[in-house]
């Protein structure tokens, strides 16, 4: 089953990429939805009390102690649900045909088997591989697709985000060096012999790990990549970064990092939650100043991420179930927001929040679809953005008061930002840009009102989401526990 | 026999219900069906909580309901659950009584605008926040319905969006609103995180258990959020600009019980805030300047919702003295009158309003005595009310508040009292302007001016009489009554009442007789020099005139704390973040990050003459080399 999850997508995606299939779309469509009823099967039958489910194991290349080993627990289930639940409706959001259409759609479709790959690997070079081929297909959406200036964009992109990868391809083999001799990638293998090092080398392993992550993510101030790529890119490509891509530097943290480097985490945990925060605040401010309405919604991304990130690192059972929720709703939301700017794009060829402005008077559907999700975006409560940024909030708080403190600016900041680019988009009288404007087509809110309808569920039932990250939290935190108990 | 937990339920879910159905059926729902919907949910929930409201007359101490787990997560668990007792109770009678009194005032008020359905679906959407707030059995549902009445407020003081200044208005009223909020979020996860609960009944008891520094910052965190939302200072100045909005919007939200929000959760966390005499001295001290100041500046405002708006202020700011006094029920009994005869007020501004199509400058109103009637004798109930003339009902809850600060501080007493006068000087300086002297109406105006329709006119005779009788639910023992609400209301502050510092005792009845006639001694004597410069004198305010004088300059102009503000934190905030973006983001880190990448393009020059250059060719020899290498993988493993 969960094989299927991996290589259905790869294959749908090279078939497209040989055969230059005409109704590349439908094809692309078909396939991930099938992908998405067959991930969603696999939820209803998902023991939630259970750890690791789903397991398969094939030995690979048995002389270096690499297995093709994946399964699936609570964590990793949220995230392949909310790739596979999200696939489908980027694939929507596209207007008319792109140039190459298979090309196109057969990339998103490799891109989503590499995705799923990352967040069920359990093999620590298996990790690492799905990781970089994640990085190709998206570099060639941008590339080819993207928008003026792509080429220097993509290419500091690519190699920003490749320069941190093999830092945690080092990190990765330097711990793997240290396993019992055959060695093992296996996690757990990881896991013990990372626990193992000294602190010195724990920390250096955490650095090594925790680039690629916030490289990924982006954790600031590693974060310059990320708005310029994520205005040029074609607005699928923007989604996939933002609503799926990111949450592999996320889960890379509470999947690799924590467990792995106990010692390290405590040495340098501080600092990283410090960036983070600093993040959430410094992207905030940044944000309110955005004329462009994709690059603000790129920096309100880093602030939102900065303070999940921050949540995990408090290595608290608050923290980290926080992060599992903000994610599905941070991926949920950013999708919406930035599918929102597309078709204003669509509409008025300007994404410049001057030139915008009375939307609401003539697509009232759109303005009100906006407006939930923006209330998602601010933490409204009764809205999954509310639930996720509490529980954050909370741990963080825990941790420390005044950091606490700090990082719940970003609901008054976040206010401001969003309001701002409401009113400047969708409010007041129209022009000349805006006066020709028609509402939300049927695809449209095929894509978009279920996603109103999630936020909606989300902020109100949260419960199953908890449910399901349940185990695989505390798992995660057993590792942690047992090191600090033994070591005292 | 319906149970009392479904019908807890109902109270919040009606009003939801009318939201939902009026929201998405859109368009097609024809108006009067709109009205029927959102006026009938908020009126059955006004009738429910009446049937409990008797039940606990007649000795239920309180109904509690769990409806569903909401948030859990490790050690943190959340539910919806709702709370009715005595206060919560007094809470509901006012916000779906009053509320459903709006709804139908908005009928006539709203009847010609094209937003009227969507107008509907947000009070409602209001009403069923605003219950939630007072509802909710633990500080999360508080929370839930704290930030929803803030979303409502925002999207009704900005209804008519096509205007950038009420959207203007609506983003400060929601952003000020957020600061608070942060506070309130923060006391409320302290709360949490040091007794492991966040429901009502299990976190009063456990209070005495953390030690007063921490109590204190729980108690001013928690205050910080009653700031903003009830617009004391410093977080006041949203709430003038919120007379954007639509009038019946001022008279619900901005008046009657979203701004009272803060004197409720404060008045719930009873037991918290008298275990802290550092906070309850905060919020004393507060309420105590907002009143006399936000009154200053009522003083010389021209516009007619101005002066209700800061009038507002300045009672909240009283009945935050009467809680930081201790005398909660005093304040919660000055919330319910206040919310009677402010709402009238209000609506009867309205109408005014509606009348002359639009007009909100006192300065070209006068003489509408004869010609609008009805409007004239409630609004002059309303004035008699909130001035405290006697029986009105602001006699008696104004008349506890002084009392009680009599009994405790001198100086408190003396400085609520200026308040007292500075109000009943403004609110008859307004009533003279508006309804006395000679018509400054324009010709054109004149000629279209009509009294309220009915759907108006009955909400106002209803609230009207709520401002004569409303003062008889809490009539003191001296004035042969029995102080029911204090009654009523005792169970709740009942815990708080041992902490009280050790107060003088009870004033005697002739201490109290002798009070209230000095009070309305003055009283008479200020409306007296308000009748005789308005009236007599014909005194018209000109707007920015040279004649004024400094200090009445100062006042005029709200004592430029807008400009203050404007100055002092949204500048520099845009300069910070426009220096941020600027120089350290694409000067600073983003240089840096770019001259590592350029040595790295400059290495793999070399590399070049390797890249072919075809999408295809790269595509394929990735997807070979994955395939070759899970086929040697799988091969090995055979």
């Amino acid at each position: 089953m969960i094989a299927f999850l991996i290589f259905w997508p790869l294959l749908a995606g090279l078939i497209l990429l040989v055969t230059r299939f005409d109704r590349a779309k439908e094809l692309a469509l078909a396939a991930s939805l099938a992908e998405l009823a067959v991930s969603i099967f696999i939820a209803f039958q998902f023991d939630k009390d259970a750890g690791n489910q789903f397991s398969l194991t094939l030995s690979w290349i048995s002389s270096l102690g690499i297995n093709f080993s994946v399964a699936l627990d609570g964590i990793s289930l949220l995230l392949v649900l909310l790739t596979t639940g999200l696939i489908p409706f980027i694939i929507l959001s596209s207007f008319g045909q792109p140039t190459r259409p298979s090309g196109f759609y057969g990339l998103i479709l490799i891109m989503q088997m590499a995705l799923i790959g990352v967040f069920v690997a359990r093999d620590g070079f298996l990790f690492y591989l799905f990781w970089e081929m994640a990085l190709i297909p998206i570099y060639f959406i941008c590339l080819l697709w993207g928008g003026e200036g792509r080429a220097r964009i993509t290419l500091k992109f690519f190699i920003y985000t490749l320069a941190g990868s093999l830092l945690m391809l080092a990190a990765l083999v330097y711990v793997y060096l240290q396993t019992p001799a055959p060695h093992s990638f296996d996690i757990e293998a990881l896991y013990t012999a990372g626990g193992s090092l000294t602190g010195a080398e724990q920390s250096l392993v955490f650095w090594g790990l925790f680039l690629a992550f916030a490289i990924k993510m982006p954790i600031f101030p590693f974060h310059t990549w990320q708005p310029d790529t994520y205005a040029v890119a074609p607005v699928q490509g923007t989604m996939l970064l933002s609503a799926i891509m990111l949450k592999m530097g996320i889960f890379g943290l509470i999947r690799w990092l924590l467990p792995m480097v106990p010692l390290g985490i405590t040495q340098w945990g501080p600092t990283a939650i410090l960036l983070s925060v600093i993040g959430i605040v410094y992207a905030s401010f940044i944000a309110v100043v955005q004329k462009d309405f994709k690059r603000l919604i790129a920096y309100s991304s880093i602030a939102h991420v900065g303070l999940i990130s921050a949540g995990v690192l408090t290595l608290s059972k608050i923290g980290i179930q926080g992060a599992m929720i903000q994610m599905v709703s941070h991926g949920i939301i950013v999708f919406s927001l930035f599918y929102v700017v597309e078709i204003i794009f669509d509409r008025t060829k300007s994404r410049a929040l001057t030139e915008l402005g009375g939307i609401r008077n003539v697509a009232p559907a759109l303005s009100s679809v906006f407006l939930f999700i923006l209330l998602g975006s601010v933490a409204l409560p009764l809205t999954s953005g509310f639930v996720g940024e509490f529980l954050l909030i909370n741990s963080l708080v825990k941790y420390q008061l005044a950091l606490g403190a700090v990082a719940g600016i970003t609901i008054i900041l976040g206010a401001v930002y969003m309001l701002r680019a409401f009113q400047k988009s969708m409010s007041g009288e129209s022009t000349p840009k805006t006066s020709v404007f028609h509402d939300l087509t049927l695809q449209e809110k095929v894509v978009l009102y279920p996603m109103v309808l999630l936020v909606i569920l989300i902020g109100i039932y949260p419960g199953p989401i908890m449910d399901i990250s349940n185990v695989a939290t505390d798992n995660i935190l057993k590792v942690l526990s047992d090191f600090y108990a033994s070591t005292q | 026999m319906v149970s009392n937990d479904l019908l807890t339920i109902l109270i919040p879910l009606l009003p939801l219900l009318g939201f939902i159905s009026i929201g998405l059926l859109g368009k097609p729902l024809s108006n009067r069906a709109a009205t029927y919907l959102a006026c009938g949910s908020v009126l059955v929930s006004f009738v429910i909580s009446f049937i409990l409201f008797i039940q606990l007359l007649q000795g239920a101490s309180r109904i509690e309901v769990t409806v569903f787990n909401w948030i859990h997560a490790g050690n943190f668990n959340a539910s919806i659950g709702f709370l009715v007792d005595p206060l919560s109770s007094i809470m509901l009678l006012i916000i779906t009584g009053v509320g459903f009194l709006i709804h139908v005032y908005s009928v006539g008020y709203m009847h010609d605008d094209a937003g009227y359905n969507r107008f509907f679906s947000y009070l409602n959407l209001f009403i069923f926040f605003m219950l939630m707030l007072v509802m909710g059995a633990n500080y999360l549902v508080m929370f839930v319905g704290w930030e929803g009445v803030g979303l409502c407020s925002y999207l009704l003081i900005g209804f008519w969006f096509k205007n950038q200044e009420y959207n203007k208005a609506a983003n400060k009223a929601f952003i000020m609103n957020r600061i608070g909020d942060l506070g309130l979020l923060l006391g409320v996860i302290l709360i949490f995180i040091n007794l492991g609960s966040l429901d009502y009944a299990e976190v009063f008891p456990k209070l005495a258990s953390l030690d007063s520094g921490l109590l204190t910052l729980i108690a001013v965190l928690l205050f910080v959020g009653a700031m903003g939302k009830s617009a004391q200072i410093p977080l006041f100045t949203w709430l003038p600009d919120a007379m954007a909005g639509p009038t019946p919007v001022s008279a619900l939200i901005h008046a009657a019980t979203m701004v009272t929000a803060g004197v409720y959760m404060v008045a719930r966390n009873n037991l918290l805030y008298s275990m802290s005499p550092v906070a309850m001295e905060l919020v004393l001290v507060i309420g105590l300047v907002t009143a006399l100041f936000a009154a200053s500046i009522a003083l010389t405002q021209n516009d007619i919702k101005k002066v209700l708006a800061y009038s507002t202020i300045s009672q909240l700011g009283l009945m935050f003295v009467a809680l930081g006094l201790g005398a909660y029920s005093a304040g919660i009994f000055h919330m319910a009158t206040h919310a009677f005869f402010k709402a009238l007020l209000f609506l009867g501004a309205g109408s005014v309003i509606h009348s002359l199509q639009g007009e909100q400058n006192i300065s070209k109103m006068g003489g509408l005595k004869g010609l609008l009637p009805i409007t004239f004798i409630t609004f002059l109930t309303g004035v008699l009310a909130i001035s405290g003339i006697p029986p009105f009902a602001g006699f008696f809850s104004k008349d506890e508040i002084l009392a009680e600060a009599f009994r405790i501080n001198y100086f408190v007493w003396g400085l609520a009292l200026l308040t007292s006068l500075l109000t009943v000087f403004y609110m008859f300086r307004l009533l003279f302007l508006v309804f006395y002297g000679k018509p400054r109406v324009s010709e054109e105006k004149m000629h279209h001016l009509h009294e309220a329709p009915r759907s108006m006119a009955l909400p106002l005779m209803a609230l009207a009489i709520l401002s004569i009788l409303g003062g008889f639910m809490n009539v003191p023992e001296s004035l042969f009554g029995s102080g029911w609400l204090n009654g009523f209301l005792s169970p709740v502050f009942a815990a708080s009442e041992s902490f009280q510092e050790a107060s003088p005792s009870a004033l005697s009845y002739s201490i109290e007789y002798m009070l209230m006639a000095f009070v309305l001694g003055f009283t008479a004597l200020t409306i007296g020099i308000a009748y005789s410069r308005y009236v007599r004198k014909d005194v018209i305010p000109s707007g920015e005139g040279s004649s004024m004088s400094g200090l009445q300059k100062l006042s005029f102009h709200k004592y430029y704390i807008d400009e203050l503000y404007d100055t002092m934190v949204v500048k520099p905030l845009f300069w910070l973040s426009t220096k941020l973006d600027e120089v350290i983001e694409k000067l600073g880190i983003d240089k840096l990050v770019n001259s590592l990448g350029d040595i790295v393009v400059q290495c793999s020059n070399g590399l070049r003459l390797f890249q072919t250059g075809r999408i295809g060719s790269y595509v394929f020899a990735m997807v070979v080399g994955i395939i070759l290498m899970l086929a040697i993988g799988l091969i090995n493993s055979w």
